[in-house]
This record gives C-alpha cells, structure tokens and sequence, in this order.
C-alpha cells in the first residue's frame, strides 16, 4: 500500500473557485430565461390581525401584471415540520410584521411590485404578543388560538403560547445541592441574529407545457425542498424538478423553505416562468432568524471544582411559527451540560410563540445560546472556587467512553487536547501582541465547546467511466461550505486517484441521489461515509476485474495510485482501471457503478439512563469537541471592546481538507464575534426596527482581527467517519460568545450576562452609577 | 425615449462599447446584470453597504448599486468579467483561488475588485493595507482572514522576479 495520499487532507483549491472568483458562477438572480415574469410579495403590515377581505383587481389592472394570487388561489392546508401551523400565504390570520400575503407576477420587477402594493387587504388588528413576557403572560395574545386542531409531529406538552416543551433529567438535581460546596446561579440571555448571507434569497420557477416545474433557488436541500413545494401546492414530486445553483451562503437560514413555494403558484398561474429575488429588507423581515433566548442556570460544584449538579431552564423564543423550533430548542437542551462529566443534571426547554418573526435553524442550532450560559457559568465558578478557568474544565472534561447527556456512549473524544491546545498558544503567543493601550483593560478568556454532527439519511453513486475516470453523484448542495470539493476528495482517496479524477455531479432531483439537507455539520461525515462506501464498492468490482484480467485471486493485488491494479509481488503486471473499464462495458458484467444509501444509524438515547420527553429526534450522534481562546481589550472610558486574537481549536477527527476546513472555522468566528458583540434585529411594537444593513451591523474588516487561528486536532478520528472525519461546520461559532464574555470578565470584573456585548452594556457594568 | 423610459446608451465595459437601454433612474448594477448579462457583478444590498456590486469606473472602485447608469456614459467601466483574459484568471482572481479565499463566492468579485483597485495604486501594500482595502465588503463566509492573505499573495506575486 502507498502511503502518500493522492487526495484527502490535501488543501486542493476548492473546484467552483475560480469560476466564483472569474465572477461566471451562477446563482440564482444571475438566470434569466425568455419571458420570465418577475414576482413580487406583499406583506402584513401589523403584527397580528385578522383579514376579513382582500380585493386584488387594482393589481390585476395594473400595466404588465400577468398573476396575482393569494391564499384563496392555493390549497386550505398548514405546514410545519413539527407542528402544522404556517401557510404559504396567509389565509384568515396575520401573525408577524412581514409575513406574506398576496403575491404578482409582472413583466417587470418594477412593475410587480407597484401592483402587489395596490392590493387592499382588510384587517382587523388584534393585541400582540411581541416578546417572550407578553407571550408568557397569564392573559397574554395568544398567537395560534387554533393551536388544539394543529397536526402534530411528535407529542409534547404545550399550553398558551408554549407550543412545545422538552426535558432531560439524569440522576436526582434536587438531591445532589446539598452535596454541592458552592452553587452559582444566573440568568443569561441572546438575541436574534440575522444570518446574513451575503446573496438575498432567490428562486426561478419555470413551468413547461407536460406540467412539470423546474425550480432553481437558494436552498440548502433540494430534496427537502421539493418535498415542501409539493406539500403547499399539492402536487405529486413528478411535477416539480428542483436544481442547486450557486448558494450564496445558508448558515441555516436557507434550510427550511423561503418563498419558492409563492414562485411555484405564480408561474403556474401565470403559465409563464417566474422569478422572485428578495430584498434585503424583504429578506430581513420576512424569512429567519436565530432564536432570541433566556436561559437560567444553576450549577453547583465541589470544592476540588467537581461538577456535582447541573439545571437549567431555556425559554426559546420562536417567533409565528413553529418551523425548526423543536428541534432548536431541543438541541440546545442536549448541549445545555456541555462537554464535562456531571452526574446530575435537570433541563427543561420551552418553544415559545410571538408575533414576530418566525426563528430557525442557525449555525449552532441551540447550541450558542446554551454555550453562552454554561461556559459563563464554568467562569463564575472558577471564580467562585479560586480555581484556574482551564483547570476547571480539564478536571471535569469529557473523555472516551463517558456518555452524552442523554446516555449515548462517546467514543472518539480529543476534548482535553482542544483544551490543552488553546492554553497552550495562549501561553506561547499572547505575549507577543502589542500592550493594550494607555486606558484599556486586557483579558483572556476560554471556553470549551462540543457540537454534534450525524443524522438523517443520505446516498451516494460512482460510475468508472470508460477512460477510467470516476463520476460521482450526490444529493448534496454546496452552499459555500465546500462539499463540491471534499466529496470528490474522498471518492478519490479511496481509488488512489488525484481529485482531478473525479466528476461531480450537479444537483437535480431528477437525477441525484437523495440527500436530506446541507445542514447540522452533517455532510462530511453522513455524505462522505456514503460516497466513501458507493466508492468502495466500485473499488472491489474493480479488483476482481483485475483478479479476473491478471488470473490471479483478489487478495493478490493491490491498488496503486493513478488508476492501476497490480499484483503485490510484481507490480509491473498490472492492468489499468481503463483497461478494467472496457473489459466491464463491452464484455464482463456491464459498466462499473456502486451506490450506497443509508439513515444516521448511531445509537439511541438511552432510557434507563435519562429521562428524555419531548424530543424532536432520538437518533443523532458523532460528538465533535473543540475550545476557545480570545484576548480582548476594553476601553475603560467607551467600553469598547476591540478582539486581538482568537484561537479554535476543532477536534475534526480528519480534516478532508485542511485549507478549507480553517476557512470554515475562521468564519465562524466572526459569525461568533458578531453575535457577542454586533448583532441584534431590534423590534418595535412588533415592527422590526433594523433590516437592513445600513442598520444591522455585521463584522467587516476592521471590525475583525486578523489573527484567527484554527487548530485542527486529528488526534481521534472518528471510526465510523471517512478516513475519520467528523464535521466542523458549526462549531466554531459555538464558544465565541462565552469565551469573550470570560475575557471581559477576567479585564474588568464585569460579568457580562447579555448579548451582544455593545459599548453601553459594557460601560453600564463598568459604571452601574454613571448610566443609572 | 422608448415606452418604458428608457433611453439609448452606450457604455464602455471591459473595452468595449456596449448599447444599452436604460431609464433615467435605473443604476449601472441593474444594467450590467440584466441588459448586458454580465452577473459577476452582485446586488447583496443595493444600499451600497455590503460591496458585492463594486465595479471599477475610471479606475475607481464605485458601487454599481449607487450609480446611475446614465452618469456612466463616457466612462471606463471594468466589471470583474474583465478582470483576466477570458482563458486565464488576473493574479489577484487566482490568488483567491489560490489561497481558499472563496467560500459561497458571493462577495468574491466584489473582493476582487476592490483587492485589483489596491494594487494597482500600491503595488506593495502591507496586511493592514489590504483590510483597509476591503474594509468596505462584507463577507460573512470567511473571516475575511484568507482575503487578506491572498491580497498580499497577489502582491508578492506583482513583484518583478
């Protein structure tokens, strides 16, 4: 066997990149076919109201206009992932400033969007539930009154505007305080984040005369997609083709549906194809963001600094509708102990309605909001102990073979050397940063973090092509995150092959196989174990191809680099995979294809362990772990914080591809910055107050230190992962709050339990007396 | 003036001249991208903060989103289409390839503009020139960390051997 690889954990230049950077890769805006109508949406003006009429003949009127449709026009039903309430326009209630109402098509964009505005519809305004005291209030609004008749994914308790309630209970809370030395309580809160992905929701639906619809759009999954389309618009999946473009960045916020499904029922109406590209406000106030949360938590300890008990209570709140929440909410709730042994834990999380809009999956999904409290926490008990923050956290980390919260075993675990890691370069490198100056306070600050990263099912397909060259196939789409190269670099990798080698399919639902989303740091490891084994399957037709040309038996030979099969105790017989290739087409067996499918088949909750109710999944697994370190400066007089440095460090198992999995990591960390120190939509009387970028301000240049450093750490690679990769995705984002919060803390003393971290929050806990 | 207000132009885009029809209010962005089919050129915002649409007019690194086309007559205008020669990428675009510095690629011409316009005034700039450079382009994908490396790539790379 050669040693070298041919393909994976080589830092080749991602496939689609230099079309992106020649400015020829298309997203979806960039199409445009002949008599393509543009669409345009109006939207509830108030926050929560009955509509008692709607007249649209003015819009009909209007100069160019070929459709307009409201809820009238499509199918009485409500969708939802885990509870049916939302439809595709609103029917007889508004419930968010933004949601969707009516919708054109027009010649021009200008001109569909003059006539949606000369829509009328009637309201009748009704009190709203615009934060989550409001909605949890004994006579608060209630958003979904109907709630009793809603269809339901999965039991749960839910009353008033709680529409979804979970619980994980290990071991006995209530009698493990009196065991605790000290306790620390707190309550922590986060707001929403805007995902800001820098292309604005797009879609392009074109109908043809056999009754088929060809979608492109900005999606992470086409499969799911389509699934929804077809859903809303009742229609069978035959009808509706769903295409990946180009995705100008997801982050979550691409994952469930957007207004595709609007696109659909305009060009089928108007017989003719239709586009809809979003504003950026329209984008802002219509779609997703990350959950506002409120989390109190306790947590008591050892004198030694021994974790003894954990609770926690998570108020998410949900925005309209219930979208991904329950599974939000639910993951937060798994990720709420962190990765540190601690026998006795209680959290409860509820999933709350208000008329806002809705919230969804977000890098991290649950999980920076949980972090943020529990890694603050670990700080306060350090503190509280005298105990060394690192310390702490090595006494109590996680190691190979302990359990998950939730009793599923952890195998491959490098949580202590993440630790060791960041301590370790913080001890080495802080040194050589320039002082603070004259006026500003400079602290470290550390967090761990873990993240979870195998679940739903996915499928794969390789074909040998006659020159002996490898297609690969796939369901899943790239939305930056840089599957179009790591797949293909593992199908190479297991046919000795340089990634040049291999083909990679587009995305296309007639064609692909199934893949659920691009989401939950799935990809690398759920869709490269399939594309590793379809891969793997061509390899032994290959070989006993081999076996037959050369008459030898297949435990004879071996693989060598470039498309050849050799016999190991004369390599010069060799016969090539082109030669193997003609063999298979043209006389033996028919041309060469393997294909493998399956479902996350990790192992479940365990019963006798935990106490588990509510849950929107049992079966995830596949436990990435990682750690934080930031050095900050705060201005005594501003309270300004300016980052100087951050260090991540990932226990990635294998990096496929190492250049691309440090940009993943490095953008995560400003995604993180962003969120500790930036970013909040801002509402008003349920009126968004900032959606737009003028006014919602994301990390740029300066705002971003240029010393962000990854560490990958391939220490434990996972088993069951190909070449042992396990996803990194997400969880770079997971610990920079916290991790900056602890940094603030060590500066100043202040103990920051609110984000993001503005200059007036910062200089209230630094002069409680001078802001009042 | 035609039906729906718009007048003839003529614009220069990558050295060439290029008739097109645009209304008075109608900027350069909505003229490259829907007249002229060159949509390397984004609209992230078209309030001229997220940079995605800057395009190159006289040299100078404008926003598309901002300018109206008819005020671009008579002008050099360079969209990152122009930016190699057709076969192969400019120093600066194979540097982002180079250096992982695309992610969604979404901002990238943007960037990519804005990193050309850089080296051509200061064919040697340091670190903190580059993020000064970019400081107007929001990227949400990379950190910006792999931009400003590959800027400084670009430049090593303009250097006589």
């Amino acid at each position: 066997m050669s040693a070298a690889p041919t393909a994976v954990g080589l830092s080749t230049p991602r496939r689609d990149s230099a079309e992106k950077a020649a400015g020829a890769a298309r997203f979806a805006d960039d199409f445009a076919v002949p008599g393509m109508l543009h669409g345009a949406i109006l939207q509830s003006p108030i926050p929560h109201g009955r509509i008692l009429g709607c007249r649209t003949e003015a819009a009909l009127r209007h100069p160019g206009v070929r459709a307009v449709i409201t809820a009238l026009d499509l199918p009485d039903r409500r969708v939802g992932s885990f509870v049916k309430d939302e439809r595709t326009l609103a029917r007889e209630m508004v419930r968010y400033v933004g949601e969707p109402v009516a919708a054109v098509a027009a010649d021009t964009p200008e001109a569909a969007r003059a006539a949606a505005r000369l829509i009328e519809v009637d309201y009748e305004e009704l009190p709203a539930a615009c934060t989550l005291d409001q909605a949890l209030a004994e006579d608060g609004p209630l958003v979904h009154p109907e709630m009793a008749g809603y269809v339901r994914n999965g039991a749960s308790p839910w009353q008033g505007n709680v529409f979804w309630t979970a619980e994980i209970r290990e071991g006995d809370t209530d009698a493990a305080w009196a065991d605790c030395d000290v306790i620390v309580e707190g309550v922590y809160e986060t707001p929403a984040q805007y995902h800001a992905y820098m292309e604005p929701c797009s879609v392009l639906a074109e109908p043809d005369l056999a009754g088929r619809v060809t979608v492109r759009s900005s999606a992470q999954s086409i499969f799911y997609l389509q699934g929804r389309i077809c859903e809303e618009l009742d229609l069978p999946m035959s009808r509706v083709r769903c295409l990946a473009p180009k995705i100008g960045g997801g982050f979550g916020g691409k994952n469930g549906v957007n207004v595709q499904p609007i696109a659909v029922a305009l060009a089928l109406a108007a017989g003719r194809p239709v586009k809809i590209t979003l504003s950026r406000t329209e984008d802002m106030e219509m779609l997703r963001s990350r959950h506002p949360a409120r989390i109190r938590m306790r947590t008591g300890a050892k004198k030694d600094g021994t974790l003894v008990a954990r609770e926690a209570e998570l108020l998410f709140d949900a925005g309209a509708y219930g979208d991904e929440s329950p599974a939000v909410m639910s993951f937060g709730l798994l990720c709420s102990r962190g990765p540190y042994r601690c026998p006795n834990v209680a959290v409860t999380g509820k999933a709350v309605y208000t008329n806002k809009l809705k919230a969804g999956s977000f890098r991290g999904f649950g999980n920076p909001q949980a972090t943020f409290a529990s890694e603050s926490q670990l700080d306060e008990l350090a503190g509280e102990l005298g105990i060394d923050p690192i310390e702490l956290r090595r006494r109590n980390a996680l190691q190979p073979g302990d359990t998950w919260l939730g009793g599923q075993q952890v195998d491959a675990c490098a949580f202590t050397a993440c630790l060791e890691a960041v301590s370790e370069r913080v001890a080495a490198e802080a040194a050589d940063l320039p002082p603070p100056r004259p006026g500003w306070r400079r602290g470290t600050g550390f967090a761990g973090l873990s993240h979870i990263s195998g679940l739903m099912g996915t499928s794969a397909t390789v074909y040998l092509r006659g020159d002996g060259t490898v297609a690969l196939s796939t369901g899943v789409v790239d939305i930056g995150q840089g599957s179009d190269t790591v797949l293909p670099q593992i199908c190479a990798e297991t046919l000795k092959l340089s990634v040049d080698a291999v083909a990679y399919a587009p995305q296309d639902t007639d064609s692909s196989p199934y893949n659920w989303k691009t989401a939950a740091s799935r990809i690398t490891y759920t869709a490269g174990r399939s594309v590793a084994a379809a891969t793997v399957e061509v390899r032994e037709k290959i070989m006993r191809h081999a076996a037959e040309a050369l008459e030898c038996a297949v435990e004879d030979l071996e693989l060598l680099p470039g498309g050849q099969v050799g016999l190991k105790d004369a390599p010069a017989r060799s016969v090539s995979f082109k030669q193997i290739a003609a063999r298979a087409f043209n006389a033996a067996g028919g041309p060469l294809v393997g294909q493998n499918a399956y479902a996350f088949d990790g192992p479940r909750f365990d019963p006798k362990r935990a106490i588990m109710n509510g849950f929107a999944f049992d079966n995830l697994g596949i436990y990435v772990f990682g750690a934080t370190a930031v050095v900050a400066d705060v201005d005594e007089l501003t309270g300004k914080i300016e980052v100087r440095k951050v260090w991540s460090a990932h226990d990635i198992g294998r990096a496929i591809n190492p250049l691309s999995a440090e940009g993943q990591v490095q953008g995560a960390v400003v995604q993180g910055l962003g969120y500790a120190l930036l970013e909040e939509l801002v509402w008003d009387e349920g009126r968004l107050t900032n959606p737009s970028f003028m006014d919602y301000k994301i990390c740029d240049s300066l705002d971003t230190p240029t010393a962000i450093v990854p560490i990958l750490i391939e220490e434990a690679p996972e088993e069951t992962g190909p070449f042992g990769a396990k996803g990194v995705g997400e969880a770079g984002i997971v610990g920079v709050a916290p991790a900056l919060a602890n940094a603030i803390a060590a500066a100043t003393g202040v103990r920051l339990r609110r984000l993001p971290m503005t200059p007036e929050r910062v200089l209230a806990g630094l002069e409680p007396d001078l802001l009042g | 003036m035609s039906e729906t207000g718009r007048m003839a132009i003529e614009l220069q885009v990558n050295g060439s001249r290029q008739p097109a029809l645009a209304a008075p209010h109608e900027t350069l962005l909505t003229v490259l991208r829907e007249r002229l089919g060159l949509t390397g050129t984004k609209r992230g915002c078209n309030q001229g903060v997220c940079g995605a649409c800057t395009v190159l007019i006289d040299g100078e690194p404008m926003r598309a989103c901002l300018s109206l086309a008819l005020a671009c007559t008579g002008r050099a205008i360079e969209t990152v289409e122009g930016l190699g020669d057709g076969l192969r990428l400019s120093p600066v675009q194979q540097a982002l390839v180079d250096k992982g510095a695309t992610q969604c690629g979404f901002c990238t011409p943007g960037m990519a503009i804005a990193l050309t316009a850089l080296l051509r005034r200061d064919p040697a700039p340091d670190a903190e020139d580059v993020r000064e450079a970019i400081s107007g382009h929001l990227c949400r994908c990379s950190g910006y960390v792999k931009i400003i490396e590959a800027g400084l790539a670009a430049s090593r790379r303009n250097e006589a051997p």
